[in-house]
């Protein structure tokens, strides 16, 4: 095998169709750089997932004088019910399920209120009493909120049982639906850029068809034939997808990491490593689309 | 060396089959003309020497090669042990004669060292001394035919397929291809020859086989164009078909 023959064949190959090499590298770094984007999301999200399921409590609000009659027959949850719940929370049966729990009475309840909505006009009219006590609870496993819920649903001085992780699960959902769509944009460009590939292969050996039937007549291997093919179309998409993986990189240093990150300090975001995992793997890809795309569209011209 | 045993080829779409139950038998360093009118078969039995194509039914063995069961990967390799030239030369415009004739070597893969020697070697010998770094539209059609035939026989073939080689030419230049056919033969290579040149086969007196319609009607030794009583050593005569 003779590198310098190879590398003169591609060269030639890339020469002769520029305008299609140039769409071949658009359209696979336009189309990778979905991927990427679409996998970085991906990463985000299962990021974000860590970050707040970890700090998502399940909480047991005790009624209040102002709670619906229809939970809360009783009024205000007295002492002794507020007792017997985290004596519940105490006993044997939940136990293994629970990391730690901690009681907010009105007053601790208005103080974060009062934070939360600081300036907020609701902020000032609301009362100590109108706000539920609460059991903030930390679960070892956060997917068995089931239990806690079983638990104290309906139970006497308990309005409500609430896991924090329905709201994130409805934040996540969304997200995720995007994700999924953006892979789905880019699972077709990239079906199109492996038909552009392989037309444009098709072309090049068309215009090679001469010299094709010559190397078929003398007995070139087919190896020898297909190579400068599919390093050709090779070529091309490993370009695209390098410059993909620049674009990548440069989302999230500059979008990301420059911006979001800058604009919302308390989330945790995807980092230039995760960016810098995700480039080998769309140049991966692009090569191997570029290699099967080639490989298939210049099959034709190898039958015997 | 070559065996062809009762071959028929049926081109899809074709009524008649191009070939016939053909059976044909060439010994090493023989020289056969096939000679018939157009569309008789010779270039379908070339195709299927060469494996370019495939019989619809019986035997094809070229050089020990069972042409019909070997793998297509094998082929590639089989093909290096022979040499083609046909009518329109197959030259590439876009490269001179040196080049064309380096080009059947570098995609086999041979050595850089190999191509210097082999190629100026073959351009002497078929007569191109001087006109390496011409392209082919700066020669003549003898001229062309010279380097396709450089081009074949620069790897050694065991045998030359010449698919009418001498058809584009005019009688002189026809006559000085043949005398280079001849010395490739002489040196030991297999030629089978595809021709309508009756002055050519008359004059070499070489074996002859004929077709008519995908049949061999005729497959004689020392034999002119056309069948003769005087003919030595009739192998079959036409007469054994009539
Ligand atoms: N690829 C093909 N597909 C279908 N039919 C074909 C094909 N090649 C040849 N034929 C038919 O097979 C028959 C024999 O053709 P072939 O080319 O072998 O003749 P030939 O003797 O070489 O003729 P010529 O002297 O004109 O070159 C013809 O009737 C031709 O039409
Ligand atoms: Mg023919």
């Amino acid at each position: 095998m003779r590198a310098g023959f190879i590398f003169k064949e591609i060269i030639q190959g890339l020469k002769r169709n520029a305008s299609m090499v140039v769409s071949v590298v658009l359209v696979t770094f336009i189309s990778l750089t979905f991927v990427g984007t679409a996998s970085l999301l991906q990463l985000q999200i299962g990021q974000m997932k860590n970050y707040w399921y970890d700090r998502a409590q399940v909480a047991v609000y005790m009624c209040t004088d102002v709670s619906p009659s229809d939970t809360c027959p009783q009024g205000g949850a007295s002492a002794d019910l507020i007792a017997a719940v985290e004596q519940r929370l105490g006993s044997p049966t939940l136990q293994p399920y629970i990391e730690k729990f901690y009681f907010e009475n009105h007053d601790q309840a208005y103080k974060t209120f009062q934070d939360q909505f600081e300036g907020n006009a609701v902020a000032k009219y609301v009362t100590p009493e109108q706000l539920n006590e609460t059991f903030w609870i930390n679960l070892k496993d956060a997917t068995k909120s089931q239990i806690i819920t079983e638990s104290f649903s309906g139970v006497a001085g308990v309005e409500e049982v609430r896991d924090q992780r329905t709201y994130l699960d409805q934040i996540f959902s969304i997200l995720n639906a995007a994700s999924i769509a953006a892979i789905a944009i880019a699972s077709l460009m990239l079906v199109s850029a492996a038909l552009l590939i392989s037309t444009t292969i098709r072309l090049s050996a068309f215009s090679r068809r001469r010299e094709l039937g010559i190397m078929r007549l003398v007995g070139a291997s087919n190896f020898y034939i297909q190579l400068p093919f599919i390093l050709e179309g090779v070529v091309a998409a490993t370009i695209g997808s390098v410059l993909a993986g620049g674009a990548v990189v440069a989302i999230v240093q500059f979008f990301v990491q420059g911006y979001l990150a800058q604009q919302l300090p308390f989330t945790s975001f995807v980092g230039l490593a995760d960016g810098l995992l995700v480039v080998p793997i769309l140049i991966g890809a692009g090569m191997l689309l570029a290699a099967a795309a080639s490989g298939l569209a210049i099959r034709r011209y190898l039958k015997i | 060396m070559i065996s062809i045993a009762n071959v028929t080829k049926q081109y899809k779409g074709s009524a008649k089959p191009a070939l016939d139950n053909v059976s044909l038998e060439i010994e090493k360093g023989e020289f056969v003309f096939l000679v018939g009118a157009s569309g008789s078969g010779k270039s379908s039995l070339m195709r299927l020497m060469l494996r370019e194509d495939v019989p619809t039914k019986g035997a094809v063995h070229v050089l020990g090669e069972n042409l019909i069961g070997i793998p297509s990967r094998r082929v590639p390799y089989f093909r290096r042990k022979l040499g083609v030239v046909f009518q329109d030369f197959r030259l590439l415009t876009n490269k001179t004669v040196a080049q064309n004739v380096a080009f059947s070597l570098e995609v086999i893969g041979k050595s850089q060292g190999f191509i210097q020697q082999a190629v100026p070697d073959v351009l002497r010998l078929v007569g191109l001394e001087g006109k390496e770094n011409r392209l082919p539209t700066e020669l003549s059609g003898g001229e062309q035919q010279r380097v396709a035939l450089a081009r074949a026989i620069v790897n050694k073939p065991s045998i030359l397929l010449a698919d009418e080689p001498t058809g584009n030419l005019d009688p002189t230049t026809s006559q000085e291809i043949m005398a280079l056919i001849e010395r490739i033969n002489l040196s030991g290579t297999t030629v089978i020859m595809a021709t309508h040149d009756r002055n050519i086969v008359d004059r070499l007196q070489k074996r002859v086989v004929e077709l008519n319609g995908g049949v061999i009607i005729r497959d004689q030794l020392g034999a002119g164009y056309q069948k003769s009583q005087t003919g030595a050593n009739p192998i079959i005569e036409g007469g054994f078909f009539n």
